[in-house]
């Protein structure tokens, strides 16, 4: 039932619209299934499922704003949100930034739900987890693994005759593999619209290998290492620099793309020539909603090419001001359907598997992953934070032994002008990311943990 | 946003195992809203005894009701304008029980008899469906019935109750302040919270609490076009479980640190902070890059307190050097055998840290945890030596202990509690010390005020910190800003260099609002209490680069 119609949402919204008196109000409604499985020590802690649906009314008088919203869709129910919406945009200040609402907007298809998503039962989900613990058990290892899914829908009108509506699904599963004696831990993580594309074995069982190579990690002096990054590695860097692509804050001075003098680095050869960013809500293997949280469509977009700053986000509201038609970045929005959490972004590879670049590497580091970064200069993106769960050395083209951990302390820029080679992106968090060959990629100090 | 961050939970499905802790952000109300009452105590007991009955009826054997109403108001800013003033309030049960020796979780916003009993039903449902996958059952540290009491935090204003119009005002009057005095640009913020928490369980308490908690924001960056550089600067105060008099500015409550200008205790001046923040700022840009190296560090409390959060609060919780938190926030380097021992030196002699929930204006102060235990002070590292963890009922027999520490938290109605970190607090030193004092013995040396980037491994022995401000010390006397400044160190290494510890005239809190744990995550709000503390010989790097 969480799920309604694109017909039923908008009978409800047009109902909602109709008690409206302010000079605009939009009506949004949102709801789905939200479910969870969760283990430790190779046992299930906690699982559960919630059902929800809630109705968003915003009116605006002038530039006045105010919302409220509902969880009962009766009609003495919308006529008492948008009420309430409306008398606590009365007594808001004024925004002096407020954009008009937008009327209809082109149709665009999204394919961001999955069937087999939708269907997934609390059942589904212990399988999944078993089938996660019992080769761990067998192996005489420990899991630890998290499984979250959802299926849902967004639908949003207003009285300027705006409606859109967009179904979607998401799964997201991590695993974390130790050995017994707490020496070796692996890890691994995937996300998909469609759970049929999710196997938990599969994916613990590359957790389990990195867990059981990593035993015995040896020691060597932190320092700049060619680095091979596992595409969630790269991933964990890169999404930290997607949010800077924003033309106002640069524009104000307090960004990495802010240009000395004043301006916007648009234009500047900023990376090596082989970094080109897209992003296109078509892309069938990260599919996004085709709108953002205006409900202007999302278009493909070139962000980088050839290394060069090819576009900047500019919001309704800048984008009047500087006199430029606004541009949406992906993740912006709050559609559903990814985007969420800087996914969105498709950046360019080339044809290499991971063990490709081992085996044209003559001495580097190979990462799994990284953990707990954080911004340390936001005007050069330099970033700290631990590699974890797998780290190799690798010589003359093979893994030789596994390493201690190590703090890095880098920036993405830098890091995308040292680039040696570009492996087949994969999705990660909603983008996609090849697997990237670094060189000098900056190691400051070893860490104990496992 | 995340999805579940606007999706709230109401009913139900059967066949839930456990609720997730979907965050319940609450329904947009209007500010008013805000101060009428909630249902009376009278009548949550009685919706708390038809849970109670109705989970007995099913077999359970035990059963703990949380009847909610969690309101937040919160108000942005962004130089001359108002961005944005939301008002949240949610309303809601959740219902925890054992049967067959298992947990089950259920929650409702649905809080009417009939609502009630069916969650109850559905937790009762649950433990016994999760009890097949049960290898050990629930064993819970016995904790004695209070009857009806009541705790309220003590808050002489209800930050609710004052006009949103003031409330903009001091916050404009803030960001003007800082313009005037430089800035290209001020965010300021204010986050007030007020939890109406009942809860009651088989143990026979019924324990009405009223939270709250407020949180003043202010971010000041100064931009220098010529040279594309920019920095900014922190407000210097801190999340503090009071009302709007943390608000006041009151001068007893300014405490002068050695860099010659204010910090504050229990009291928050926006306006000089605003100033001060702005001709910092603007000093940053040009301010000398830090030469790597050793150096003594003298922290500030309201800096101090998240590598006393990061490095003693985390390692410390029992479930995460048992396990449960492996495949999210990490383990633990503290682990039982170094416990065992009784002479794990965790740090130097004069580090003495205590948990509790019981400190005044603290963000953790309240009068029961989460699952119905009266809330206390407990020693985590006594004369440098590792003492005891964090633990709640269900496992604080594994320290050999009767009774539990009285740390459960849920960040909601709707979400299940666990162990979250009470307050950690570095306690004061003994000898007469404030900070001018400890600077006139540091030869080499770096003083940090605020926070900056931190990070920590997920065992928590390699962290790297900044900070808001920094001043270098040379021969006893500050000499000027620093910038670039990062310090790295190993957890135990850095806890055996503290030397010096100021007194408790100079004790103040380091908090916040979002500690996250779990997965779902939760967020919970703690404080962290310390004086301005010196530490031998710090590894210090250099942070700069050019891109």
């Amino acid at each position: 039932m969480a799920i309604l119609t694109k017909e039923e949402a908008k009978k409800y919204i047009d109902k909602a619209l109709s008690y409206a008196k302010a000079d605009e109000t939009a009506v949004s409604i949102s709801g789905g299934r939200t479910g969870n499985i969760r283990y430790a020590r190779n046992t299930v802690s906690t699982s559960g499922e919630s059902n929800e649906i809630q109705l968003s009314v915003t009116s605006v008088f002038g530039k006045r704003i105010g919302s409220s919203s509902i969880n009962e869709l009766d009609d003495a129910s919308l006529k008492k949100a948008v009420e309430r919406s409306e008398e606590i945009a009365q007594l808001a200040p004024e925004n002096p930034e407020y954009m008009p609402m937008l009327g209809p907007q082109p149709e665009q298809s999204a394919a961001t739900f999955s069937t087999a998503t939708d269907k997934i039962n609390p059942d589904y989900r212990a399988q999944l987890a078993i089938d996660s613990i019992e080769p761990c058990n067998a192996a005489g290892l420990v899991a630890a693994g998290y499984l979250e899914d959802f299926s849902g829908f967004v639908a949003r009108g207003n009285s300027k005759g705006q409606f859109n509506y967009n179904t979607s699904t998401s799964v997201d599963f991590s695993v974390t593999v130790r050995t017994e004696d707490g020496t070796g831990s692996g890890y691994a993580i995937r996300d998909f619209n469609d759970v049929s594309l999710l196997n938990s074995k599969d994916v613990t069982t590359v957790a389990m290998q990195k867990a059981q190579a990593s035993k015995g990690a040896q020691a060597i002096e932190p320092g700049k290492y060619t680095v091979i990054l596992e595409p969630t590695a790269a991933g964990d860097l890169l999404r930290l620099m997607f949010g800077g692509l924003d033309a106002r804050s640069a524009d104000e001075g307090r960004s990495y793309m802010s240009k000395k003098g004043g301006g916007t680095r648009l234009g500047e050869k900023l990376f090596d020539e082989r970094v080109t960013i897209i992003s296109d809500p078509a892309n069938t293997e990260i599919p996004l909603a085709p709108w953002d949280g205006d409900g202007m469509p999302l278009k493909k977009t070139v962000w980088v090419e050839n290394g060069v700053v090819k576009n900047l986000a500019y919001s309704r509201y800048w984008a009047e001001k500087k006199g430029v038609p606004p541009l949406s970045r992906p993740g912006g929005g709050g559609f559903g359907g990814g985007g969420f959490g800087g996914g969105g972004f498709i950046f360019s590879g080339g044809d290499q598997s991971v063990a490709d670049m081992i085996s044209n590497t003559e001495r580097g580091v190979l990462v799994t992953r990284f953990w707990y970064i954080r911004a340390v200069d936001p005007q050069t993106l330099l970033f700290t934070g631990l590699t974890r769960d797998g780290t190799f050395y690798i010589e003359d083209g093979k893994i030789k032994f596994p390493l201690k951990n190590f703090r890095f302390n880098e920036s993405p820029i830098i890091m995308l002008n040292n680039i040696e080679a570009l492996g087949k992106p994969q999705r990660v968090g909603g983008s996609m990311i090849p697997p990237m060959k670094i060189r000098d990629f900056t190691f400051s100090s070893l860490s104990d943990a496992v | 946003m995340k999805r579940r961050d606007f999706i709230h939970l109401s009913g139900l499905g059967l066949g839930a195992l456990m609720t997730p802790g979907v965050m319940a952000m609450g329904n947009p109300v209007s500010a008013e809203r805000l101060i009428e009452p909630g249902i009376d105590a009278a009548a949550k007991k009685l919706l708390a005894d038809t849970a109670l009955n109705a989970t007995k009826a099913k077999g359970a054997t035990y059963t703990d009701v949380r009847i909610g109403r969690y309101l937040s108001q919160s108000i942005f800013t962004r130089e001359k304008n108002v961005q944005n003033i939301a008002n949240t309030e949610t309303f809601g049960v959740g219902i925890r029980v054992i049967a067959n020796g298992t947990w089950g979780f259920s929650a409702t916003s649905d809080v009417t008899p009939d609502g009630i009993k069916k969650c109850a039903e559905t937790a009762v449902a649950i433990a016994k469906a999760n009890s097949k996958l049960q290898k050990e059952p629930v064993v819970l540290a016995p904790e004695k019935g209070y009857g009806e009491v009541t705790w309220n935090t003590p808050i002489k204003k209800n930050a609710m109750a004052v006009p949103v119009k003031e409330k903009i005002d001091l916050m404009l009057a803030a960001n003007n302040a800082a313009m005037d005095n430089g800035a290209a640009f001020v965010n300021s913020a204010l986050f007030m919270i007020n939890e109406q928490k009942y809860f009651a369980s088989t143990d026979g308490s019924y324990i009405d609490q009223d939270v709250h908690r407020l949180w003043p924001n202010l971010t000041v960056t100064a931009v220098d076009k010529a040279s594309g550089g920019f920095r900014s600067r922190q407000g210097l105060s801190t999340p503090m479980g009071m009302g709007y008099e943390y608000m006041d500015g009151t001068p007893s409550e300014k405490i002068p640190n050695a860099a010659g200008f204010n910090s504050y205790r229990y009291s928050y001046d926006m306006v000089e902070d605003a100033i001060t923040a702005a001709k910092q700022a603007k000093e940053k840009i040009t301010a000398k890059s830090v030469v790597p190296g050793k150096y003594d560090l003298v922290l500030d409390p309201d800096h101090l307190g998240l590598t006393i959060h990061e490095s003693i609060g985390h390692p410390l919780e029992l479930d995460r050097v048992l396990g449960y938190e492996a495949n999210y926030a990490g383990t633990s380097f503290a682990t039982l055998d170094k416990w065992k021992s009784g002479n794990f030196k965790y740090g130097s002699d004069i580090v003495n840290v205590i948990a509790d929930k019981t400190q005044p204006y603290s963000l953790g102060n309240m009068g029961y945890d989460d699952e119905g235990v009266k809330c206390k002070e407990w020693d985590l590292i006594k004369d440098g030596v590792l003492v005891n963890y964090q633990a709640i009922r269900d496992q604080v027999g594994i320290l050999g202990e009767k009774e539990s520490h009285g740390c459960s938290f849920a960040d909601n109605w709707s979400s299940v509690q666990f162990q979250r970190m009470a307050n950690v607090s570095l306690k004061p030193g003994k000898e007469k010390m404030n900070p001018m004092d400890m600077i006139k013995n540091v030869e080499k040396g770096i003083y940090i005020l605020g926070r900056g980037s931190f990070s920590i491994d997920q065992q928590r022995y390699n962290f790297q910190f900044g900070g808001t401000v920094f001043y270098e010390i040379k021969n006893g006397e500050i000499v000027g800003m620093l910038e670039d400044v990062a310090y790295q160190s190993n957890t135990q290494e850095f806890w055996n260099s503290c030397s010096a510890i100021c007194d408790k005239d100079d004790y103040r809190f380091m908090g916040t609002f979002f500690d996250g744990k779990g997965q779902p995550s939760q967020s919970s709000a703690v404080s962290h209490g310390s004086s301005t503390t010196r530490f031998d010989g710090v590894n210090v790097i250099n942070t700069a680069r050019s891109i």
